[in-house]
């Protein structure tokens, strides 16, 4: 990927996560965010995974964070607006994340990348991403793909029981 | 030709975002807003392994995260709902019983 393209997305990446948090209303939150997921997208593009990033626009800024809005419109904002943004140990929780920080860029400064695998550009170009995706999901990793058709199966039936005003 | 350090130091620069805002905001969608940001951080890390190691296993891995935190939305803001009508109210600070 061209340097240029990469700092101006992760400018644009960090700046947009770090407005989105700091957000006092919701609603400018969750549409900051779904800007910053489309440049994750585009990230992921950069990196050959076609089929990630379709996900990444579909799922997240499609699904989930539909899922927040509409959340965000049943809850009462007015109140959510009043008060305070952040608690009053904000202190503490920049400088955890700051030592969080250090600590991870430290490990990572010398990393070495370990075996190369066959998945060669060439072949994925030969292939198409989504075809190795998918064989592999249905081939090597079909049971923790079950398995999170199982999640999902669990997911959904929770969600309404806990959201249903009174179970018979 | 950017290397990989520079992908994983953005994905760590932005769960470093998450954790911030997980740890400092009073809002519980918010706090949901942050794990989302975090689960991302962790989603770029694995696609880029995945690109410099000449491998498929971290998009694998990457969509199963992506499943896990389209269910932890679900249920989070299920629960979120349930407790705003039981309490008529979203501020983590106001939900104490527990003395955590």
């Amino acid at each position: 990927m061209n340097p240029y393209l990469f700092g101006y997305l992760g400018a644009a990446i960090l700046l947009l996560s770090g407005l989105s948090l700091t957000r006092k209303n919701p609603v400018h939150a969750v549409l900051y965010m779904i800007v910053m997921f489309f440049h994750l997208a585009v990230l992921y593009l950069g990196l050959g995974a076609e089929f990630l990033a379709a996900v990444q626009i579909i799922v997240y800024a499609g699904a989930i964070l539909v899922l927040f809005l509409f959340v965000i419109m049943v809850l009462n904002i007015k109140e959510e607006m009043e008060g305070e943004r952040f608690s009053v140990g904000w202190p503490f929780g920049i400088s955890i994340a700051a030592g969080l920080f250090l600590l991870v860029v430290l490990i990572t400064g010398n990393i070495v990348p370990g075996r190369q695998g066959a998945y060669t550009p060439g072949v994925i170009a030969a292939q198409t991403n989504t075809k190795l995706v998918g064989t592999l999901l249905y081939t090597q990793y079909i049971l923790p793909f079950e398995i999170a058709s199982l999640i999902l199966l669990v997911a959904v039936v929770g969600a309404i029981v806990l959201a249903k005003k009174k179970l018979r | 030709m950017v290397p990989l350090q520079w992908y994983i130091w953005l994905s760590v620069a932005l769960f470093t975002t998450g954790v911030f805002g997980f740890l400092t905001r009073r809002s519980i969608i918010m706090m949901f807003l942050s794990i989302e940001v975090m689960l991302n951080a962790v989603n770029l890390s694995l696609v880029s392994f995945a690109h410099f190691l000449n491998g498929l296993r971290g998009q694998v891995l990457a969509l199963f995260v992506i499943a896990v935190a389209a269910s932890e939305a679900a249920i989070g803001l299920a629960i979120l709902i349930a407790l705003f009508r039981n309490r008529a109210t979203a501020q983590i600070e106001e939900v104490t019983e527990m003395k955590g």
